[in-house]
């Protein structure tokens, strides 16, 4: 038998930054807020510090800040008639474990979406007629507009102390930003980041062909800078260890950096690591939470009852515990009845490895997470797709986050793949080669989806979760089509050898590409498509709330955790203003 | 900048000494077993004799060392003999399946077992012959590990592109970690290419666009001055 804990008002499975944030909201509202961590209790001193935390073996190669795989790991396919095997290292994508979640081991790239995002369909019905879209993609509006939550993303870059330039500021176009972003209300708190060499050489290429360079917006801190919670940022020193790393410099925005030593002040919080939850519980009417079941570390049951129940874990993480709980029904790709899984998606990457002669020393060690010089012409709906065939697009980044060499050791076409010409090419090329990186859209498509595993367990015998995935022929033609684009401007740039080489199938688990998963819990407007509503409240269990990128009804080429910064903000405000005074579906 | 001046007179001093090196193959596979690493290890003599020919073919000795030169035999052993080697930081509950090759390692063996029923099966196969791989001609080798990574030979229930893989990945984890763990002896490898390792402040240098950056690396151990006030006396 678990052992029954007092009851509280909160509970919160999985201590990021959607889980440290609305913790704190709560708690300075009054609320009594037990936080349940699966991973452990993880700090910037000691757990960040330098010299050790520079160890790409450990860190990078090995994973160590990763979600335990051994203990739970996830199954793939490539489609329904395959069998899904477990995911048994993670290489595709890296699922953050631990305290600050993947916030602590993020690259901090701060994007917005842009407004026509939150409308996609819509937006592209009413520019292209109704059957421009392939007829097996999914897509959908989200319940929520860009300019509902515009102030959100606000407030999130100033708890992040964001780095950038505005490109339109109520409307007007500045000079230095993306004058293709959607319309903010302010400036960024902090100023741009330094621009590598490789970015310099992007800007000119660019500039010269027409496009609109800028700074990627950060997240690394670009000055010294104090947040509205009063925590201190120091600035970034481009070490080169950045994504699958923690800070030492208390420089990336991390949860550990800019809210957990608030959230922590509160008596009326509590932090448990090492917490595991099995499962959400239900009462009998299977439309309210108890509670939630937990296991800690040394294997004891508890159960934690709860008058309101927030699943803030890894976007893959918040579809499987809702699965476990029995909270909405899954996602069935034959019928299409059911919504848990549902919308899928991933991201359409590709690079182009430009490699150039051994005058020019890029010097990529020297790398932020955010480091990187963007342009946004081929992005969204910025450029008319009418002849085009495809929806979505993608950004164009020139940067490096670090050209740490176990992975990163680039050679060009027709090298021999080991020996004294492998050799040779890796000293030749190392400091010499640029990547232009294209984190494509994903269109969430009807054979795309999450449910769990028929075979495989965890550590507490409970089924793993099963993806089944591969990229659409949409995506793979937008793919292409960046591809080409992007291969365009690095001939531009003086390489002297531009590799060409867009997406293609399938989709495999054993190369890096993105950890910016999407959907499963999608949040919409309708109940028979979404999973929560524009509040981010479950349809089915009002006092669940998830708040995650699993609430994303497609993928965008935009980095995930601004949009996520804003949704918690929107979120605390719903629960503060509404759901608190009147507990019960939020209209 | 004056940092950089500096340690370009030790990288050159460096380079220079590495020319003297002598080429010793196979000296390592046969050491004692009272080195700190035989002890630590799993592998018996003649594995290491495969393994220190076949690393030195995947990364051969030119005017930078060989893998093995850089010790990257004994970085293997010691991944092999630890947490990473052992399975315990990969999932490894079955039912066990061939799947397809987007789905990944799907056998049952850790890392270490399927080192050493691999070597075993090539030591067999070799023997077979009267031979034994580290006594091939460098072309028969390199014939040899193309055969292994190319095709999929059954090595004791190991398929010998999945073996070739690991092989390879452990090669460049040898030859590019750092020296804390066994492997890129006095971070030569990094001196190779120019990365400068654990390095920790770019803040002044990375808008210094196009410099050739040729300070000495840093390895871990080397920044253990971070962990003390004032700098200490005696001299850098």
């Amino acid at each position: 038998m678990p052992q029954k804990l007092k009851e509280v008002d909160v509970v919160i499975v999985g201590v990021g930054f959607a889980g440290a944030i609305l913790g704190k909201e709560l708690a300075a509202a009054g609320l009594r807020v037990v936080g349940l961590e699966r991973g452990s209790l993880r700090l910037t001193v000691p757990d960040f510090q330098a010299p050790q935390i520079h160890d790409e073996l450990k860190y990078s190669v090995r994973k160590a800040l990763m979600q335990d795989v051994r203990k739970e790991a996830m199954t793939f396919r490539n489609s329904e008639n395959q069998m899904a095997l477990p995911i048994r290292n993670w290489e595709a994508f890296l699922p953050g474990t631990g305290l600050g979640g993947s916030g602590a081991h993020w690259n901090g790239q701060l994007w917005r979406y842009h407004a026509t995002e939150f409308v996609y369909k819509s937006h592209l019905e009413a520019r292209y007629g109704k059957n421009f879209i392939d007829p097996d993609l999914r897509i959908q509006d989200w319940g929520v507009r860009y300019e509902e939550l515009e102030p959100h993303y606000d407030r999130f870059e100033r708890l992040t102390g964001a780095g950038g330039k505005a490109g339109n500021l109520k409307g007007k176009i500045q000079p230095g930003g993306n004058p293709l972003e959607s319309p903010r209300e302010h400036e960024y708190p902090n100023p741009p980041m330094k621009e590598q060499f490789s970015g310099a050489l992007f800007r000119k290429a660019a500039t010269e062909m027409g496009y609109h360079p800028f700074i990627q917006p950060s997240a690394n801190s670009s000055a010294p800078y104090t947040n509205p919670e009063g925590l201190t940022l120091n600035p970034c020193v481009y070490c080169g260890f950045c994504e699958r790393f923690g800070c030492e410099q208390f420089a990336k925005a991390s949860p550990q950096s800019v809210i957990l030593p608030v959230l922590q002040k509160y008596s009326n919080f509590e932090l448990r690591a090492g917490a595991q939850v099995l499962r959400v519980n239900l009462d009998s009417t299977r439309s309210k939470a108890t509670g939630v079941t937990y296991m800690d570390a040394n294997g004891h049951e508890f159960e934690q009852p709860a008058a309101l129940v927030l699943v803030t874990a890894f976007a893959l993480n918040n579809i499987r515990l809702l699965l476990l709980s029995g909270i909405g029904k899954p996602y069935d790709p034959r019928t299409e009845q059911g919504v848990v899984g549902r919308n899928y998606a991933y991201q359409t990457v590709s690079a182009v490895p430009l490699f150039f002669d051994e005058d020019t020393h890029l010097n990529s060690f020297m790398g932020a997470g955010a480091s990187g010089t963007v342009i946004d012409d081929f992005n969204v709906d910025n450029f008319d797709h009418s002849k085009l065939g495809f929806i979505g697009g993608s950004f164009i980044v020139s940067g490096s986050s670090g050209a740490r060499p176990i992975e990163f050791h680039p050679t060009p076409p027709g090298t021999p793949p080991w020996g004294a010409k492998w050799k040779e090419a890796v000293r030749k090329h190392y400091n010499h080669t640029a990547m232009l990186i294209q984190p494509a859209t994903s269109s969430s498509a009807r054979q795309n989806y999450a449910d769990l595993d028929p075979t495989y367990r965890d550590a507490w015998g409970l089924p793993l979760l099963r993806i089944t995935y591969d990229f659409t022929d949409n995506d793979l033609r937008m793919n292409r089509y960046i591809t080409d684009r992007a291969a365009e401007i690095g001939r531009a740039m003086g390489a002297r050898t531009v590799v060409n080489a867009p997406s293609r199938r399938p989709f495999t688990t054993t190369v890096y590409q993105t950890t910016h998963n999407t959907g499963g819990t999608v949040m919409g407007a309708d109940r028979r498509t979404s999973v929560v509503n524009r509040y981010c409240q479950s349809w089915d269990v009002p006092n669940v709330f998830v708040v995650g990128a699993s609430n994303y009804p497609q993928n965008s080429s935009y980095n995930p955790t601004g949009t996520l910064g804003a949704l918690i903000y929107w979120t605390a405000d719903a629960l503060k203003k509404q759901y608190l005074k009147k507990p019960g579906p939020l209209a | 900048m004056s940092n950089q001046q500096r340690s370009h007179s030790r990288r050159s001093f460096l380079v220079a000494g590495l020319l003297t090196i002598p080429t010793v193959t196979a000296l390592v596979g046969e050491s004692d077993s009272h080195s700190s690493v035989a002890e630590h290890g799993i592998f018996n003599s003649t594995e290491k004799l495969f393994l220190h020919a076949a690393v030195d073919r995947l990364i051969p000795a030119d005017e930078w060392p060989s893998a093995s030169q850089l010790n990257v035999v004994e970085y293997i052993d010691l991944q092999m003999a630890g947490p990473w080697g052992r399975g315990d930081l990969s999932y490894r509950n079955g039912p066990f399946h061939q799947g397809t090759p987007s789905q990944g390692y799907q056998l049952e063996y850790t890392p270490a077992e399927v080192f050493r029923r691999s070597i075993a099966a090539i030591t067999r196969h070799w023997n077979a012959e009267g031979t034994a791989f580290h006594r091939l001609p460098v072309a028969q080798q390199d014939a040899y590990l193309a055969t292994l990574q190319t095709k999929h030979i059954d090595l004791d229930g190991v398929p010998s592109s999945v073996f070739f893989g690991l092989l390879w990945k452990h090669t460049v984890e040898g030859f590019f970690a750092d020296p804390i763990y066994g492997g890129n002896k006095d971070k030569i490898a990094w001196q190779m290419i120019g990365f400068p390792g654990a390095y920790t402040d770019f803040y002044d240098l990375i808008e210094q666009h196009n410099v050739k950056f040729d300070a000495a690396p840093m390895g871990i151990a080397d920044g253990m001055h971070m962990h003390s006030h004032g700098r200490g006396n005696g001299k850098e």
